[in-house]
């Protein structure tokens, strides 16, 4: 008990997450709310940052940081209706900084809410029947599950299961209700109860996805649990289950890696809520308390091994695994522009590069979404790829929503390059962020471009993801160039990621500028050029050609060899 | 203080006597008069019989904001004494209106504030001679000194009001009524005079009336003055409200090394401001005149532009000024505007002498320009830092002065300081204010109301008593236009408040949501905690805009101490005339 890490204290004094929050937004003398309510805050799918580029400047002008909160709106799957769509952008121009944050959990983020603009945005988006509950935190977060795929009905039933799943471990506190939307006290809060979590709720956060191959947009490795859709003749008969997924990591920290999830075998689709809640209260349960960087699922199956945390499992689900089937994934990509499913719906997958839509100029993405909703009759859906699908458009409703999307700028040419990049928020909101990221992946791109241009390797889709810091939002570690943050214009440079996202990359470079990972990349392009066999991917080339040591288990990421 | 009465020769009435005029006298003063008495007594001969103790043969009040009338008033009772005669002086916050009546001979020294309004000890005194509850005053005869500033539209207001008031209550007036500006000293000099002459006359036993020349007849200068100021080097200037904001406020230190000045927290430092090049450009153009050309200027001799940019009132009209302009001129329009005060009020606001030229044109001389202009006046900024806390520095939080809109207009001395950089040095004295001063008990308790500016000197209060580790509980209100771009000294106070240092913090910023919030209504809000605080012996600071803040918290004050004390107004009104005569409300408005 004792060793108990700061954060499990402030969980278990805070009265199923109500904390001092009430008192922190009565508090008009500062933008922020009490230190401990910070970590309260995140179940409740909000996160206090700071303007960092004012940070110097409001010190010395004697004033506090520029206190703005991030506010987090799950949605399973990724899935909003059209209604829905036109209220979040309302408050993203009325309450936040006139973007919509499109995140690679297939959610919403508002970035630059002040304090006092908390409690009418939060109560817009549950009016529009949304949640930001449980979005951050300890808990099970926005659970994934694929936004396209050439068997509708297959997306359908992946879909459903994710949101049915996303209920079932929903936090049942009133505090939510309570602070945000005017809910009446309960009495006590004994009223209520955590069935699952529990009155600490999880050691650390939890994330779940589904995926249909042969697509793997979600990154269903990187996850603590995975649904892995096996689809015989057109049906789906069930799910292979993994476990034990996750890239955060510190730099030159051993003990922290990037892990990719274990198969743990096949299960039907009724028995996926008794085995994700035996997953989840194994690790509220076996969970490291003391240390959060080792808190995560990952840990806790490495600490006690793979074989007792399958029996634990199918003990508490009172479930056996049978054998898991064999699956092929063949890339992570989203499939850009219209498709067509089975049923002859159309689905038109739209390029938001690194997720921000804005409206810059002629580039006008946000008005012509905003356009397109009040048009559109199907539904919206975010991908894990940080874009938007305009899902469900009849045939002869195309030309409509093709017109909108010429006649707001919103498709600009992007080589399979930059359509296959990801880079997290970073700089200036996120207050862990070490380098540049989404602001400054865009100019890296346009770089390499060039570089395979003159290689002509103009249309090969490299997966190349960027991060302001180690953390991995944007999964860096399973890309096949991976550019993580070490200090403001420096980064380390990971490869040999597979295509597929079933292997992980390695330390390549250290500490490179702008200039030196043009420098490393150039001759490896030239190279790959050169001496690719047909289809060989990036990754699987550096690796074959020796550049880097393929990395069978985590903690070999962070270990530069070549071989 | 109870003197031991028992052995004493002196007859009660006498004792009384001697404790009411001891009363009125500042420690330095009692000291001073024992002395003196013992001299007397000592100097005797056996012939003549020693001259004892007299009655006061005259009641010097004072209505006293900034100190100098009340430094006047005291003066005169220590030059009364000297000659051998006694008066009482009293603050009028200290007078009970209802002694007018038995007074026989009062001098009154009175300035003006705010708009043409009576320092805060003068207004108590003020309303019960307006209302109908004023006795008639046959028997009383008076002399009023009025202390102002002609640079205001309302010159001498109160002291012509208490003047007009007296004699139509039936007073006889003594001598002439004598108004002083800016530099009081002369004609407060020469007031003393007549009244100590009267005073001799009327005494009992004819002291020796023989007016000899006055040792003090004023106030000793302080070392420093506008005449002679230190030039203070500055050590940072820091603008202290962020980029989005429309205001422009400056914090400054300034390093007062070698000064030897002494402050408390309260004071303020006087600054002499340079004229802004803009503004003296513009009014050289208007006239045509050649800048180099000579001029004398305060006895020497110098450039147009020189005398204009150091020595002349180039951005605050003042009606002695247009007056003169006008005359010279022969501007019938200006004359017209003169007579109508609603006309000249709007006008003074937010126009400057480059603008009167300009309207007004005719081919005026360089020396005429000079001759009508105004002198230079120092402008005040409370001190924002506590000695204790920064020993030979001064910090001020200065508002950057620029309005206008065809063509901006700069204040002098907010944007002389604004524009100078960490090693220039900038002219600057004490202007203290003992009339705004810490509790001498540090376990009372203070609630400070400051918006804007008006914070400064609390920077400097709770300085002090973070160093003297003082126990009373401190309140602050604070108020501006915007919380994240306005909120002067921001994480100051928050330290404050998470070190305990600070009870309360309460804000009001009024462009923030539709309709304005300001401090007074925070102050409404918690009505029952101020009126606890106030019960619990806590002291009331009110520091900042006097023209709409400092009258709107006034009013809330008193409807606190209605509702929360269930009194009527006029109780409340006495409620709060009550804290002010015990010292535990006090202002510092501008
Ligand atoms: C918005 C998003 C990145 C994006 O560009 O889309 C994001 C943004 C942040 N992540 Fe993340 N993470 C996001 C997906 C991820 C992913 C990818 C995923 O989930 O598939 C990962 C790697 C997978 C994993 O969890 O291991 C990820 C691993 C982290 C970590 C490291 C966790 C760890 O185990 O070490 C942190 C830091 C922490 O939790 O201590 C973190 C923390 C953060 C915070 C909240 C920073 C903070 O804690 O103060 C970032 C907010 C930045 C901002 O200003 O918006 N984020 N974060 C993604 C939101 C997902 C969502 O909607 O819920
Ligand atoms: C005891 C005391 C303490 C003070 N403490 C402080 C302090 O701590 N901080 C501080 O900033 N000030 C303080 N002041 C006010 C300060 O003394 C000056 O009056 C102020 O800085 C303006 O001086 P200036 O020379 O810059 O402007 P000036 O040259 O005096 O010009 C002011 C002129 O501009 C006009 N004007 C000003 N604003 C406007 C407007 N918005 N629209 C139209 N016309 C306008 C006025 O009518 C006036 O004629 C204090 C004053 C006193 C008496
Ligand atoms: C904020 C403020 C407002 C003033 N308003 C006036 C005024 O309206 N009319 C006037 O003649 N003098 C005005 N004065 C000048 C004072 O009356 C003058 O400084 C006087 O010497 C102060 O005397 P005291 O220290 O006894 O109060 C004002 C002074 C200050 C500081
Ligand atoms: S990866 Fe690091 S910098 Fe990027 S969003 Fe996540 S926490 Fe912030």
């Amino acid at each position: 008990m004792t060793d108990f890490s700061e954060v499990e204290r402030i969980k278990a004094e805070s009265r199923l997450l109500r904390g001092t929050l009430a008192a922190s937004l009565a508090d008009a003398a500062t933008g922020a709310i009490a230190e401990d309510d910070t970590q309260i805050s995140k179940f409740h799918g909000i996160y206090q940052q700071d303007d960092r580029d004012l940070r110097a400047e409001r010190r010395r002008q004697k004033l506090e940081p520029a206190y703005r909160f991030m506010i987090r709106a799950r949605m399973p799957a990724g899935i909003c209706t059209p209604a829905q769509w036109l209220a979040l952008d309302a408050l993203a121009n009325t309450y936040a900084n006139g973007t919509l944050r499109v995140t690679t959990r297939q959610a919403f983020q508002f970035h630059g809410v002040i304090k006092r603009d908390l409690k009418p945005t939060i109560g817009a988006i549950n009016e529009a029947l949304l949640s930001t509950l449980a979005a951050c935190g300890d808990v099970n977060r926005n659970v994934m599950a694929p936004p396209v795929s050439a068997l509708a009905s297959i997306r359908e039933q992946t879909a459903a299961a994710a949101a049915a799943l996303a209920d079932h471990l929903s936090p049942r506190t009133g505090a939510y209700h309570e602070i945000w939307l005017g809910g009446d006290k309960l009495a006590s809060s004994e009223a209520e109860s955590e069935p699952v979590y529990g009155a600490t709720y999880l050691p650390r956060k939890f994330k779940i996805a589904f995926a249909i191959p042969p697509l793997n947009d979600v990154d269903v490795h990187a996850q603590d649990l995975g649904f892995i859709a096996i689809v015989e003749d057109r049906e789906l008969i069930g799910y292979n289950v993994t476990a034990g997924g996750g890239m955060g990591m510190s730099h030159g920290l051993a003990e922290t890696y990037p892990r990719l999830a274990d198969t743990l075998g096949f299960i039907t689709p009724e028995q996926v809520i008794p085995v994700a809640e035996a997953v989840v209260t194994t690790q509220r349960d076996h969970g490291d308390r003391t240390e959060r960087k080792h808190a995560r699922l990952k840990y806790t199956i490495d600490e006690h091994g793979l074989d007792w945390f399958l029996a634990e499992i199918q003990r508490r689900a009172g479930v056996e695994l049978a054998p898991a089937h064999e699956v092929a994934f063949s890339q992570r990509g989203d499939p850009h522009g219209w498709l067509e499913d089975e049923r002859g719906a159309w689905h038109y997958t739209l390029f938001v590069e690194n997720g921000r839509l804005a409206d810059r100029g002629e580039a006008r993405q946000l008005s012509g979404m905003r356009a397109i909703a009040q048009v559109h009759e199907g539904e919206f859906r975010l991908t894990a790829n940080q874009n938007v699908v305009i899902a469900g458009v009849s045939a002869d409703a195309r030309a409509g929503i093709d017109a909108l999307l010429s006649e707001y700028g919103m498709i600009r040419p992007a080589t399979p390059l930059r359509l296959n990049s990801l880079a997290c928020v970073g700089l200036p909101t996120c207050g862990l962020a070490l380098a540049e990221s989404e602001r400054y992946l865009p100019e890296l791109i346009d770089r390499l471009d060039k570089l395979l241009a003159d290689s002509g390797l103009d249309d090969e889709p490299i997966v190349i993801r960027m991060t302001g810091c180690p953390n991995g939002c944007a999964r860096p570690y399973v890309a096949e160039i991976g550019l993580v943050g070490k200090a403001e214009g420096s980064y380390n440079l990971f490869l040999g990621g597979g295509f597929d996202g079933r292997r992980l990359n390695r330390l390549y470079a250290e500490n490179v500028d702008d200039q030196g990972i043009v420098d490393a990349l150039a001759p490896l392009l030239a190279d790959y050029a050169a001496r690719r066999e047909a289809d060989e991917r990036f990754g699987d080339f550096v690796v074959r050609a020796g550049h880097v040591a393929a990395v069978a288990e985590g903690p070999q990421v962070q270990q530069r060899q070549q071989n | 203080m109870s003197l031991a009465l028992e052995q004493s020769p002196l007859q009660t009435e006498e004792q009384q006597a001697l404790a009411q005029l001891a009363s009125a006298w500042t420690d330095q003063q009692r000291l001073w008069a024992s002395g003196f008495l013992a001299g007397m007594a000592a100097a005797a001969q056996p012939a003549a019989t020693p001259r004892a103790f007299v009655q006061p043969v005259a009641t010097v009040l004072y209505g006293s904001q900034t100190g100098n009338g009340q430094a006047i008033a005291e003066q005169l009772a220590a030059e009364a004494a000297e000659r051998g005669f006694g008066v009482a002086v009293k603050s009028m916050a200290d007078y009970a209106p209802a002694r007018l009546k038995q007074e026989k001979v009062l001098f009154l020294v009175i300035s003006t504030h705010g708009e043409g309004d009576p320092p805060d000890d003068a207004e108590e005194l003020w309303e019960f001679l307006g209302s109908e509850r004023a006795p008639r005053l046959p028997d009383l005869r008076y002399a009023v000194l009025a202390l102002g500033d002609s640079s205001y539209a309302n010159f001498c207001q109160t002291g012509r009001d208490f003047d007009r008031r007296l004699a139509a209550l039936g007073a006889t007036e003594l001598r002439p009524r004598i108004e002083c500006d800016v530099d009081y000293r002369k004609p407060a000099g020469e007031w003393q005079r007549q009244m100590l002459d009267i005073g001799a006359s009327l005494a009992p036993t004819a002291p020796d009336a023989s007016p000899r020349p006055l040792l003090r007849a004023v106030p000793a200068a302080p070392r420093y003055s506008r005449e002679q100021p230190f030039a203070a080097e500055l050590l940072a200037n820091q603008k202290i409200t962020g980029r989005d904001s429309t205001k422009d406020v400056r914090h400054l230190e300034l390093s007062l090394t070698g000064a030897g000045i002494e402050y408390q927290p309260g004071d303020s430092i006087a600054v002499v401001p340079r004229n802004p090049p803009a503004t003296v450009g513009a009014l050289i153009e208007a006239t045509g005149l050649d800048p180099e050309r000579e001029v004398e200027v305060d006895g020497e001799r110098r450039s147009l532009a020189g005398a204009l940019s150091e020595a002349r009132e180039l951005t605050r009209l003042s009606p002695p000024f247009l007056r003169a302009y006008a005359d010279l001129g022969g501007i019938a329009k200006l004359s017209e505007m003169l007579d109508d005060p609603e006309m000249l009020r709007r006008y003074l606001e937010g126009h400057e002498v480059a603008d009167v030229v300009a309207a007004y044109p005719f081919s005026i001389g360089a020396q005429d320009l000079i001759d009508t202009l105004r002198p230079l006046a120092a402008r005040s900024y409370s001190i924002a830092s506590s000695p204790l806390a920064h020993p030979d520095e001064v910090h001020l939080t200065v508002a950057v002065v620029r309005h206008g809109t065809q063509r901006p207009r700069f204040g002098a001395a907010s944007n002389h300081l604004a524009a100078l950089k960490a090693g220039d040095r900038a002219d600057v004295y004490l202007d203290s204010n003992p009339r705004f001063r810490l509790p001498d008990d540090p376990a009372a308790p203070i609630i400070m109301i400051g918006p804007g500016t008006g914070v400064a000197p609390y920077r400097a209060f709770l300085q002090q008593r973070e160093a003297e580790g003082a126990t009373g509980r401190n309140w602050l209100l604070f108020g501006d236009r915007h919380f994240d771009r306005d909120f002067l000294y921001q994480i100051e106070w928050l330290r404050y408040r998470k070190s305990g240092l600070l009870t309360r913090l309460d804000v009001a910023f009024s462009r923030d949501q539709a309709d304005k919030l300001y401090v007074q209504h925070r102050l409404r809000e918690h009505g029952a905690e101020v009126y606890r605080w106030l019960n619990d012996g806590a002291y009331l600071y009110v520091c900042g805009d006097a023209k709409a803040m400092a009258p709107d918290v006034h009013r809330t004050l008193i409807d606190i101490a209605a509702s929360e004390g269930g009194l009527s107004q006029d109780q409340a009104k006495e409620f709060i005339q009550e804290l002010r005569r015990e010292r535990r409300y006090q202002r510092d408005v501008y």
